[in-house]
C-alpha cells in the first residue's frame, strides 16, 4: 500500500507484495536457467549434478538431420503464416475499423474465437472436415490452420493501432483526389507499421511455437520443431534436448530484443537530430 | 474501381472482410457443424464409421464413468490452477502498478519474455526442477534431508506446476491492465478521509480491478482445461485432461465419432464458462488482456 502515509499495516503488506512478486519471478525463470545450464553440462545424462562444462551437445545437434528439418520446415510455415495472416488481418481490422456494415459485430465476436477454442478441438475439427472430403493431411492444411490459430492475436494488434489513426488524414487524401490505394499506401500503412510489425512478430513467433494443434495436423512424417522435441522428449530427457531448447530460446528472446533495441535507437537517432 | 462508391460504402468493407470471414467459416464453423454431425455417426471399426445416425456415442458418454471422470478432473485442475493463478498473480500487478520503481518496463518485460519462449521447453524444463535429476530432490539429497529421491513428476501436482508456469503472466497481465485503469486519485481521496490502507485496498482498488481478475480467472480456466502438452509431459498416465482423451480416442483408437462427441462436450463446457462470464463482464476485457 504505497499511499503516502502508509500505516503500519499498508508497509508490512507492501514487503508482503514485493517478497511474492520476486517469488513469482524465480518461479517463472528457474526452469528455464536450469535447462540453459544443463545444456552446458558434461554429463552423459540431461538432468542434475553438474559434472562440468562442455559444448558438445551443441556439435551434436549441428549434425542432427531430423532437428535440422524440422527446424527449417517450422521456419517455412512461420514465414508463409505470418505474412499471410498479417495480409488478411490489416484488411479485416481495416474494415472492422473503418466501416459501419450489417453483421460486424458478430464478425468481430468470430474473429477471437480461434483464440479462446482448445487447440485440440481445432485441431479435431479440421481433421473432421478433411476426413469427410476424404483428402489427406497436408502442408496447405496445416499452413492454413496456422493462419486460423494466428488470425485473432494479428486483428486485434492492428485494430488497436488503427483506432489510434484519425480517419481525417485518409479523408484529407481522398478529398484531394487521391485513389483509395494510394491513400492506404501513402498514409495508413506508414502509420500502421509499428502494428505491422508486432503482427508478424507475434504471429511468427505463435505459428513456430504451435505444439497441440501441429499434431493434429501435420501430414505423417513431417515434424515441427515442437513435436520434434515431444518425440526426443519420449525417449528420454538427453542433454542435446537442452542444447535444443537453449537455442530455441536464444532465437525466440534475442531476435524480438534485438528488434525492439534495434527500433528504439532509430528513434532516439532521429529524435537526436 | 470504386467510382461511384461513397466513401465507406459497405460492399468496399465486405470486399475487405471477404477472406476472413472466408477463411473463419471454411476452418472453424464448418469444422465445428461438421464435428456435431459425427457425433452420431456409428463408429464401426478403427479410422472407419458409416453415416447411420445413432445416440450411441452420447449414450455411452453420458453412462460411462471413465468419461465423467475425465471430465470431473479436467474442471477441477482447470479450476484450481485458475484459482491459484489469481492469488498467485494479484501480488506482482499490484507491485508493477504500485512501484516508484524507475524501470517498471522492464518487469513488464519479463512477463511477455515467457511468450516468446517456446511453450513446449517452458514446460520440460519443468523435469529439471522436479524429476528424479531435478534441482530439488539432488539438492535435497546432497543435504541428507532425503535418501530417495521424492516423487513429484508425473503427478496432478506437477501438472498444475507447469500450468501455473504457462498460465501466470496472462493472469498479471490482465490484473495490471485493470489496476492501470483506475483513477489513483479515487485511493488518495479514500485515504484522506481516514480510510486505512487495507480498507482502501479492500473498499476502492481491489472492486476496480475486479474485471481484469475475472477476465483472468476466464482465460486461465479455458487455457488449463483445454490444454494438451502440460498433461503429457509433467503428468503421469493418470494424470491425462481431456484434450489428452480427445488425442487419443482419434489419433490413437482412431474412433472419430467419440473423438467428436468428447470435442464438442469440451466445447460446450468451455463455451458455457464463457457465457457465464461475459453475461457478467462483457467480451471487451478478454480481448484487452489477448492484445495487451
Amino acid at each position: 500500500m504505497r499511499a503516502d502515509h502508509p500505516d503500519r499495516e499498508g508497509r508490512w503488506a507492501w514487503r508482503l507484495t514485493g517478497a511474492i512478486t520476486l517469488c513469482v519471478y524465480v518461479f517463472m525463470f528457474a526452469p528455464i536457467i536450469a535447462t540453459v545450464v544443463l545444456s552446458f553440462n558434461a554429463s552423459m545424462f540431461g538432468g542434475f549434478p553438474l559434472t562440468g562444462f562442455s559444448l558438445r551437445w551443441y556439435e551434436k545437434l549441428l549434425t542432427n538431420e531430423p532437428v535440422l528439418d524440422a527446424f527449417r520446415t517450422s521456419m517455412w510455415i512461420a514465414l508463409v503464416t505470418a505474412t499471410v495472416t498479417t495480409l488478411l488481418g490489416i484488411m479485416a481490422a481495416l474494415a472492422l475499423v473503418r466501416f459501419e456494415f450489417r453483421g460486424k459485430q458478430a464478425i468481430n465476436t468470430l474473429v477471437i474465437l480461434p483464440a479462446l477454442v482448445p487447440e485440440t478441438i481445432l485441431g479435431v475439427g479440421l481433421l473432421v472436415m478433411i476426413k469427410a472430403v476424404d483428402q489427406p493431411r497436408s502442408m496447405a492444411l496445416l499452413v492454413l490452420g496456422h493462419i486460423l490459430l494466428t488470425l485473432p492475436y494479428v486483428v486485434l494488434i492492428v485494430q488497436a493501432r488503427m483506432v489510434g489513426i484519425k480517419r481525417s488524414y485518409e479523408e484529407a487524401a481522398l478529398s484531394l483526389g487521391a485513389p483509395r490505394v494510394s491513400t492506404f499506401r501513402e498514409i495508413t500503412l506508414p502509420l500502421l507499421i509499428p502494428a505491422v510489425l508486432a503482427s508478424i512478430l507475434l504471429a511468427f513467433t505463435i505459428s513456430f511455437d504451435n505444439t497441440s494443434a501441429s499434431l493434429f495436423w501435420r501430414p505423417a512424417g513431417v515434424e515441427t520443431m515442437p513435436t520434434q522435441i515431444l518425440s526426443m522428449l519420449k525417449i528420454s530427457i538427453s542433454p542435446e534436448v537442452n542444447a535444443l531448447g537453449t537455442v530455441m530460446i536464444l532465437l525466440t528472446v534475442g531476435i524480438p530484443l534485438a528488434g525492439g533495441l534495434i527500433l528504439q535507437s532509430l528513434t532516439w537517432f532521429k529524435a537526436g537530430k | 474501381m470504386t467510382k461511384g462508391w461513397k466513401l465507406y460504402d459497405q460492399r468496399l468493407a465486405w470486399i475487405l472482410v471477404a477472406p476472413v470471414l472466408l477463411l473463419l467459416i471454411l476452418l472453424l464453423l464448418l469444422p465445428i457443424a461438421m464435428m456435431t454431425v459425427y457425433t452420431f455417426f456409428t463408429f464401426v471399426t478403427a479410422g472407419v464409421e458409416s453415416a447411420v445416425l445413432t445416440f450411441d456415442n452420447w449414450k455411452e458418454f453420458l453412462t460411462d464413468s471413465y468419461y465423467h471422470g475425465f471430465l470431473w478432473k479436467t474442471v477441477r485442475v482447470g479450476a484450481i490452477t485458475a484459482v491459484i493463478c489469481a492469488i498467485l498473480g494479484y501480488f506482482p500487478a499490484y507491485f508493477i502498478w504500485a512501484t516508484t520503481f524507475r524501470h517498471k518496463w522492464l518487469l513488464l518485460l519479463l512477463l511477455i519474455v515467457p511468450f516468446w519462449i517456446s511453450f513446449t521447453i517452458r514446460t520440460f524444463s519443468w523435469i529439471h526442477i522436479l524429476g528424479e535429476q531435478g534441482l530439488i530432490n539432488v539438492v535435497l539429497i546432497r543435504l541428507g534431508v532425503i535418501s530417495e529421491p521424492l516423487p513429484m513428476l508425473y503427478t496432478e501436482g506437477a501438472v498444475i506446476m507447469g500450468l501455473l508456469h504457462f498460465l501466470l503472466p496472462y493472469m498479471i497481465l490482465n490484473v495490471y491492465v485493470s489496476l492501470e485503469s483506475i483513477d489513483r486519485t479515487l485511493i488518495a481521496a479514500a485515504r484522506s478521509m481516514g480510510c486505512t490502507s487495507a480498507q482502501a485496498f479492500r473498499e476502492v482498488t481491489l472492486p476496480l480491478s475486479m474485471p481484469g481478475l475475472g477476465a483472468g480467472l476466464l482465460l486461465c480456466f479455458v487455457l488449463a482445461a483445454g490444454s494438451y502438452v502440460t498433461p503429457q509431459l509433467l503428468g503421469g498416465s493418470r494424470d491425462a485432461l481431456f484434450g489428452n482423451l480427445i488425442y487419443d480416442t482419434i489419433m490413437g483408437q482412431l474412433n472419430w465419432p467419440m473423438g467428436a462427441t468428447l470435442s464438442i462436450v469440451l466445447f460446450v463446457l468451455l463455451g458455457a464458462a464463457a457465457a457465464a462470464y461475459s453475461r457478467y463482464m462483457g467480451l471487451s476485457q478478454i480481448m484487452k488482456g489477448l492484445s495487451a
